[in-house]
């Protein structure tokens, strides 16, 4: 189910255009869970920098390995000993030293705005939400509201949310390819990624660090609401909590949320999944 | 060339014959065959485990197997074939081909040799036997991560210590191949004169002796966590299962160049036979293997950049990962400088090792790209970096074996390979390897996990494909079986000198090499 199409102009051109020129296989690799299909700031930066570096590693290895078949094949005119070793010396220190080192600078150059678009930021008001995996599911809490569900998460769109990620039993992984990159739900220690998602729609997760017998089938499903039907979801919820025995004590997550219900979102009270709800 | 006819061989050796030659041999032709012999059934053992993992996954939902049993599949397929076949086949060549290299009339520490060799059988059945206890084998994966495998039952209890003896085996090994090689030399055959393969060999064997204690204490540590109520990895007890990790890989990888640098050493031998030419820039060969050991133990978390590590750590193991691209960069363009004017001819060896430089290229460049860490935040842990693994060590470490194999297999046997079989091999080996692991790229792009029995819809097309390959190349590796034994038996008699192109002591050495050679040390000049 991918989300319509909302991303910047600039990143639009590069995505659209790329797979068409590069290798079209690489199209296939659609689907809920892909990379190359994001659908937020995260998985865009990320893929922003996946193409350059696909196409220049594809470039090499394609004049690398002309290269190796014109030293096979090719008989050129008689070199001096001296002259065929101050070539080849000049190749080595160029192909082998010089080539790698700038790729190495180049990419540092790229790689490390990237990386620190992904980490959480002081001054924002993020939502926050926890997440608590287990041997096979995940828990996910709304702290504020008593809002407790399982192998499901909302959230609302083109705000960031802090997704507080810890485990109750072994080393997790929880990961939502479109939004972002993923983060390991260890024992222990709690562990916060910072995502964000563009539109309102539908995404999926999977467990990505192997935790055990469930492993294949630690599905989360994603929902992405609008601002307003996220916070009329909440607020739903929330009473149901109440009517349910909890205290949604009082607090709304992060900043204001708009108070009137918008019809649509999420009616149904979350499933437990303990099994197989694994097609896409 | 042939100085000496088979008949004036010394070839009577006065030990026990039959079985008892075999277990009680230290002469280190017998124990490389035997090594070499154990790593293949080892690697068909493995083969099977893969094949029944992509026979199960040739389409999506449970057919063949259950999850628990998929998961001892994939843990024993690590283990078996990590510890089980590659690293004892380098061993098996190391005990070949250093002693015929450097003229020396045996390893150093012959008795040692034969208990190093020995302890592998008994390791091996610990290992497979597992799957036989009740429980099943391991299944937390090769890298056996805490708490995961805390949970596990006694399966775990067995590859812990079937890893705990073949972790002995190698430290011993590895010790008898630094004392040869340093010791043991012919007279005038100074370091940098000595074949790269023993120097490959001789940096490997520093390596073995630094990380395997190391992965011997990671797994103790969990074998005290599940029995004697330590928590070194137990959270609820102040333990911290990152640690574990960080324990692992510092091994872990490490054990990657374990598994490359002597099939570098093996790749500098073959190419120059074939291109008739000296190996080009030896000295920077040799530094480039040593810096790329010094590097690899200061890269070991780029394994964990999804642990919650810091940007200051990333950063400091995403630089210092890519840096050991420029020392490969070094060994692919000499290599290609030696190439070059070359009068190349390409009998099975070479196919290997040119097919070797092309998919580890390959290999190298997917690594330098699953290095940048954000890019392999995503990525980690889905089918992209299982691709990325086995294109360095099926087609690099697996390659240089087989390339190294049709390379000294005259020297071994007195016979040449066959020929065209050899190329089938390999013909069909590259093509099938590329099926089956090329599609595991875009699996992973698409988003697919590794370590999981089933998937998603999305992900079948590719999925079956890569089965198809698999099984092409699983049966692919039986016509080595057919050429090794046909070589074995008969063939076209091998010269000394059997490649035209081939330059080194073992070449002055009748073929096959006899029992016992340089019982008096040569002379390099």
């Amino acid at each position: 189910m991918p989300l319509p199409s909302a991303r910047p102009a600039a990143a639009l051109s590069v995505q659209s255009m790329l797979p068409a020129l590069v290798v079209p296989w690489l199209a296939a690799c659609d689907g809920p869970q892909s990379i190359l299909d994001p659908a937020g700031p995260a998985a865009r930066g990320v893929t922003l920098l996946w193409w350059p570096m696909l196409i220049v590693a594809t470039v090499v290895l394609v004049g690398v390995t002309a290269a190796w078949i014109v030293a096979m094949l090719r008989r050129p005119r008689d070199f001096s000993p001296e002259e065929a070793k101050r070539i080849s010396r000049r190749w080595v220190v160029s192909g082998g030293i010089l080539l790698p080192a700038a790729s190495i600078v180049l990419l540092l150059g790229f790689g490390v705005p990237v990386g620190d678009r992904m980490l959480p930021r002081r001054g924002e008001a993020p939502l926050r939400i926890d997440v608590t995996a287990r041997q096979w599911q995940w828990d996910v809490a709304y702290p504020g509201d008593g809002v407790v569900l399982v192998d499901e998460l909302h959230l609302p769109a083109g705000r960031a949310v802090h997704i507080h990620v810890t485990s109750a039993d072994v080393i997790h992984s929880f990961w939502v390819p479109r939004l972002g990159p993923k983060i390991d739900a260890v024992p222990g220690r709690t562990n916060v990624l910072r995502l964000q998602a563009d539109e309102a729609g539908s995404l999926r997760g999977q467990c990505s660090e192997f935790c055990g017998t469930g492993h294949a089938h630690m599905v989360l499903k994603v929902h992405v609401h609008t601002e307003a039907g996220f916070s009329a979801w909440l607020t739903e919820r929330a009473a149901a909590a109440h009517v349910g025995g909890k205290d949604p004590a009082g607090a709304t997550p992060g900043g204001a949320l708009p108070a009137p219900a918008a019809p649509g979102a999420a009616r149904n009270p979350p499933r437990l999944v303990s099994g197989v709800a694994f097609l896409p | 060339m042939a100085a000496v006819t088979p008949d004036q061989l010394h070839d009577h050796h006065h030990g026990p014959t039959g079985l008892m030659r075999w277990i009680t041999t230290t002469n280190h032709k017998d124990i490389g065959t035997m090594y070499l012999i154990f790593a293949f059934v080892m690697f068909l053992s493995g083969g099977v485990l893969a094949l029944t993992i992509r026979a199960e996954l040739f389409q999506p939902g449970l057919q063949i197997v259950q999850p628990e049993f998929f998961n001892q599949l994939t843990t024993m397929h690590g283990l078996v074939m990590i510890f089980g076949a590659i690293m004892p086949a380098f061993v098996g060549f190391a005990n070949w081909q250093i002693p015929l290299m450097i003229g020396a009339s045996d390893m150093a520490f012959a008795r040692m040799n034969n208990w190093s060799f020995w302890l592998l059988p008994p390791a091996a059945i610990l290992l497979i036997g597992s799957f036989f206890v009740p429980g099943g084998a391991t299944a937390a994966g090769w890298t056996m991560y805490a708490p995961l495998s805390v949970q596990m039952g006694i399966g775990q209890d067995m590859a812990i210590f079937a890893v705990h003896i073949m972790g002995v085996s190698s430290i011993m090994g590895a010790i008898n191949i630094v004392v040869t090689v340093l010791n043991m030399r012919a007279p005038g055959m100074k370091l940098m004169k000595m074949p790269l393969f023993c120097w490959a060999w001789l940096i490997t064997a520093y390596l073995l002796i630094a990380v395997m204690p190391v992965l011997a204490g990671a797994v103790t540590m969990v074998l005290t966590d599940r029995h004697f109520g330590t928590s070194f990895f137990n959270a609820a007890g102040g333990g911290d299962p990152v640690m574990y990790q960080h324990i692992f890989w510092f091994f872990g990888h490490p054990e990657v160049y374990i598994m490359i640098l002597p099939a570098f050493g093996i790749i500098s031998h073959i190419i120059p036979t074939f291109a008739r030419k000296p190996l080009f820039g030896y000295a920077s060969m040799v530094y480039a293997l040593a810096a790329i050991a010094i590097l690899s133990f200061s890269v070991w978390a780029h394994h964990m950049f999804t642990t919650g590590m810091p940007a200051v750590g990333q950063l400091f193991f995403m630089y210092a990962t890519m840096l050991i691209a420029v020392p490969t960069g070094v060994k692919v363009f000499n290599w290609t400088a030696t190439m070059w004017r070359g009068s190349m001819s390409f009998e099975p060896p070479m196919l290997w090792a040119v097919g070797f430089i092309l998919v580890f290229t390959i290999g190298g460049f997917t690594g330098l790209i699953v290095a940048v860490a954000p890019i392999d935040i995503q990525v980690q842990d889905t089918y992209y970096v299982v691709a990325h693994f086995h294109y360095v060590l099926v087609a690099g470490s697996l390659f240089a074996l087989f390339g190294g194999a049709y390379y000294w297999l005259p020297k071994w046997t007195g016979h040449m390979p066959d020929e065209r079989l050899g190329k089938i091999h390999f013909w069909c080996s590259m093509v099938f390897f590329n099926i089956a692991f090329f599609p595991m790229h875009f699996l992973g792009l698409a988003g697919m996990p590794r370590r999981i029995p089933d998937y998603a819809l999305q992900f079948a097309d590719f999925n079956m494909l890569a089965t198809i390959g698999a099984f092409g190349f699983g049966l692919s590796q039986l016509i080595f079986i057919v050429v090794a034994v046909k070589c074995v038996r008969g063939g076209a008699k091998a010269s000394a000198r059997a490649w035209e192109g081939a330059d080194g002591l073992e070449w002055t050495v009748p073929s096959p090499a006899p029992y016992h050679t340089f019982e008096e040390a040569p002379v390099v000049r």
